[in-house]
């Protein structure tokens, strides 16, 4: 069997198995979101918040408890990196400085995950475990917990209620993310993944002598990695380390991972507003992006452009052996169109036009499928512009799922939509004419010191890309690890992950507060494929437009060249 | 005054109930969570929960899934050390040194992370190519992209089944070993695709060698 032709075996068995699940996780994500039963032990954690997880919360007070958990978020883990040389379990690991703390706590808070530290050299046991995966979970349920808010704003009407922010975190928790995360730690254990708390240990080599190893609590860190879309690897190497993902099967079951609850949640949605075919409109545009951005991936990287890999005869610079290029490439697509930023090989050495696609998939906003929560209200506010345009062109006030898309319902989403480019493009910016940030780039033109070449610019745009839109997978020529690139990257995230929260709220409680508009015969038909075509042409287009001067000057100029 | 006070109040509560959250919430997913993966893991899947080690002749000889080198204690006049011909060659690694915490020397991962059209990987790629042609003494042109390219751990344990085969030859003379008894050897480590589909094709060098010393043992 060629290479090829077991890429594409993989890419279907993975569609099958998402499929398979789609409908039952979605129901049962929308009966979790809708229960009146509040389970034992989530009682006990509702006791010592000190909340009365059935008391409705209007958009403020939703927004409020976001921010003041996240907020405390992001200091606890900066505290516990700074006291690390005083924790037990810390391997003699020392204090993380306080810039590259400030960056990864705002990093995995976020849920991001971008990581200026090196794994295996910088965090102990209780940082890792007890700091970064907690933050794993607890992230990921945040977003499930603001998109889930933003359903219920086209769900109920004359009522500016979303439900209660603390029921949302600890369920998303305690009855999604938990026990999906035991069970796919245990199968990662099956396959290889280490699961320990041994310390660093020698291990003897074949040729004589030994080598010192880490232990670690790997496996049930690498699964909430991937389901949570986090992305932070244990190691440096994230998944392309064998004992985060061991073989072949591990690499396909962790792209499952990364796409099964975003994917899943656009059925969440059609429950919850009770018309699956809005759910599955949805749910075909994020797959059509998805489809095509991991064809297109394949395609690059069989094809092996570039003089480096011409004369290697294949791009496997960066790729594991028990992967393969296919893989590969799904792994790739999978992972920075959804706010993951895992890898299992290493994207600077991907072709020019294949890094190219993983910048693209990040600049689209990651919404196909997008981050757990964070995918789902994105393309909604995606939606509710592709509405706004096909409304100027018919010239009808637009409306969708039975409310109307007023001016300040379209000045909600028009926001959402300016943050991340203005993040992205401002620092960019800066960080290119500013004077020692260019020191970081290790692919400057021509590999010579002096100037910074077509991949150098890529490098610093795809941090920017990957910070402000929370994937964290890097084009890793950057060396981030300086003053400015913690302290600009670490605000690029908590400012990409936070601002648009703030108005996804805001749309949620004006949403609603309407009563609803009945359906007549003009009424655009959003569970239509015409209109799912419509939501990925307004995708495209509106990134296009945005990106494109700087994708000309990075992936392209090289592509050219 | 009075509402900024109580404004005050109100988020130093909302603060305090976010710390509750997050502290109740690291009880769960922090301890609990990975401690009940960790008991589990470690009865059921106790070699692979330790790292899948392997023993050969009454001793720890590496970990199954982590790449390893089998080099001579010569080094070149770089000082980069030798590859050991008795042995089957991994893949390049491009992971660097232990540079953060000295006083460990832990093995590292990582990758090259230089561009497809970098002018120092495409050299790289012309001077590996050499290399591995001259040290099993084929024809440049057969030498196949794994062992070109360095992978994106930096610990990769497999090689493909065609860098595998090229070495047969320099392994066998090496050794003092028939040439058909190797290849054989080659031929029942190769793995191919999980069912049938799934990854790429690929012999796991620790596991090869380990054969191989105790072929050329006996």
């Amino acid at each position: 069997m060629s290479p090829e032709l077991a890429g594409v075996l993989q890419l279907a068995a993975l569609i099958g198995a998402l499929a398979l699940v789609y409908r039952p996780l979605g129901d049962y994500m929308a009966a979790v979101y809708s229960s009146e039963k509040h389970l034992r032990p989530e009682k006990w954690i509702y006791r010592c918040i000190g909340a009365n997880p059935s008391s409705q919360m209007r958009w403020p007070a939703y927004l409020r408890g976001v921010l003041a958990f996240s907020l405390v978020g992001v200091l606890f883990l900066y505290l516990l990196q700074r006291v690390q040389g005083s924790l037990p379990l810390s391997l003699g690991f020392t204090a993380i400085s306080p810039d590259q703390a400030f960056n990864t706590a705002a990093s995995f808070v976020a849920n991001t995950n971008w990581q200026s530290y090196s794994g295996e050299q910088s965090m102990g046991h209780v940082v890792q475990t007890a700091g970064l995966a907690v933050q794993n979970f607890v992230s990921a349920a945040v977003g499930m917990a603001v998109a889930v808010a933003l359903v219920r704003g086209f769900a109920r009407s004359r009522t500016g209620e979303l439900g209660n922010f603390w029921a949302d975190l600890v369920r998303g928790v305690v009855r999604v993310l938990l026990p999906l995360s035991v069970i796919g730690a245990l199968v990662l254990v099956a396959c290889g993944a280490i699961q320990n708390f041994a310390g660093i240990h020698e291990v003897g080599q074949l040729t004589g002598g030994s080598r010192q190893m880490n232990g670690g609590a790997v496996a049930s860190q690498e699964v909430i990695k991937e389901l949570g879309t986090n992305g932070g690897g244990y190691f440096n190497a994230n998944s392309a380390h064998p004992f985060e993902n061991p073989s072949g099967f591990t690499n396909l079951f962790e792209i499952f991972l990364i796409l099964v609850i975003p994917f899943a949640l656009t059925r969440t949605f059609g429950r919850l507003v009770g018309n699956l075919r809005q759910g599955y409109a949805i749910l075909a545009a994020m797959g059509v992006i998805w489809l095509g951005f991991t064809a297109l991936m394949m395609w690059t990287e069989f094809h092996h452009g570039g003089a480096a890999l011409q004369e290697a005869g294949g791009a496997m610079e960066g790729k594991e052996q028990r992967f393969g290029v296919g893989a590969s490439a799904i792994f790739a697509t999978s992972t920075t169109l959804t706010s993951t930023g895992a890898v299992d090989s290493f994207h600077s050495s991907f072709t020019g036009f294949g890094g190219g696609l993983a910048l693209l998939g990040m600049m689209l906003g990651e919404i196909a499928p997008g981050g757990v929560g964070s995918g789902l209200y994105g393309m909604l506010i995606m939606a509710i512009i592709a509405v706004f345009i096909a409304g100027l062109m018919v010239g009808r006030t637009p409306e969708y799922l039975g409310k109307k898309i007023g001016s300040r319902e379209i000045k909600l989403a028009a926001c959402y939509i300016l943050i991340t480019p203005t993040l992205v493009l401002g620092f960019t910016a800066v960080s290119m004419v500013l004077a020692t940030p260019p020191d970081s780039i290790l692919n400057t033109a021509g590999d010579s010191v002096n100037g910074s070449g077509a991949h150098g610019f890529s490098e610093v745009l795809y941090a920017f890309t990957s910070g402000a839109n929370n994937n964290g997978s890097a084009f890793a020529g950057l060396n981030a690890n300086t003053q400015w690139y913690n302290t600009t990257i670490g605000l690029a995230m908590l400012l990409g992950r936070f601002l648009p929260m703030v108005f996804v709220l805001a749309l949620a409680g004006s949403l609603a507060e309407q009563k609803p508009v009945p359906e007549t015969a003009g009424t655009l038909r959003t569970e239509k494929p015409l209109f799912a075509g419509l939501l990925v042409g307004a995708i495209l287009i509106i990134t296009g437009l945005t990106y494109f001067p700087a994708l000309a000057l990075g992936p392209m100029a090289e592509g050219l060249s | 005054m009075t509402s900024m006070n109580s404004s005050v109040r109100g988020t130093a509560r909302l603060i305090g109930a976010g710390l509750r959250a997050l502290l109740a919430l690291t009880v769960v997913c922090g301890v609990l969570y990975p401690l009940a993966v960790t008991g589990i893991a470690q009865a059921a899947f106790h070699d692979q929960a330790n790292g899948s080690e392997v023993r050969s002749g009454g001793r720890v000889v590496g970990s199954e899934i982590i790449g390893q080198r089998f080099d001579l204690d010569a080094k070149d006049e770089d000082g980069n050390p030798l590859p050991d011909p008795r042995y089957f060659q991994p893949r390049p690694s491009a992971a660097g040194t232990n540079a953060v915490n000295t006083q460990y020397s832990i093995v590292v991962s990582g990758a090259s992370n230089l561009a497809a059209d970098s002018k120092v990987l495409k050299q790289t790629v012309i001077d590996r190519r050499k290399q591995v042609a001259d040290f099993n003494q084929v024809s440049p042109s057969r030498v196949p992209v794994d062992a070109l390219t360095a992978s994106g751990s930096g610990l990769d344990p497999d090689i493909s089944p065609a860098y595998a085969e090229l070495q047969v030859n320099r392994v066998a003379k090496a050794n003092a070993l028939p040439r058909e008894k190797v290849a054989r050897l080659v031929a029942d480590h190769t793995q191919g695709r999980q069912l049938g589909f799934i990854g790429e094709p690929r012999v796991n060098v620790l596991k090869l060698n380990i054969a191989l010393t105790r072929l050329s043992r006996h």
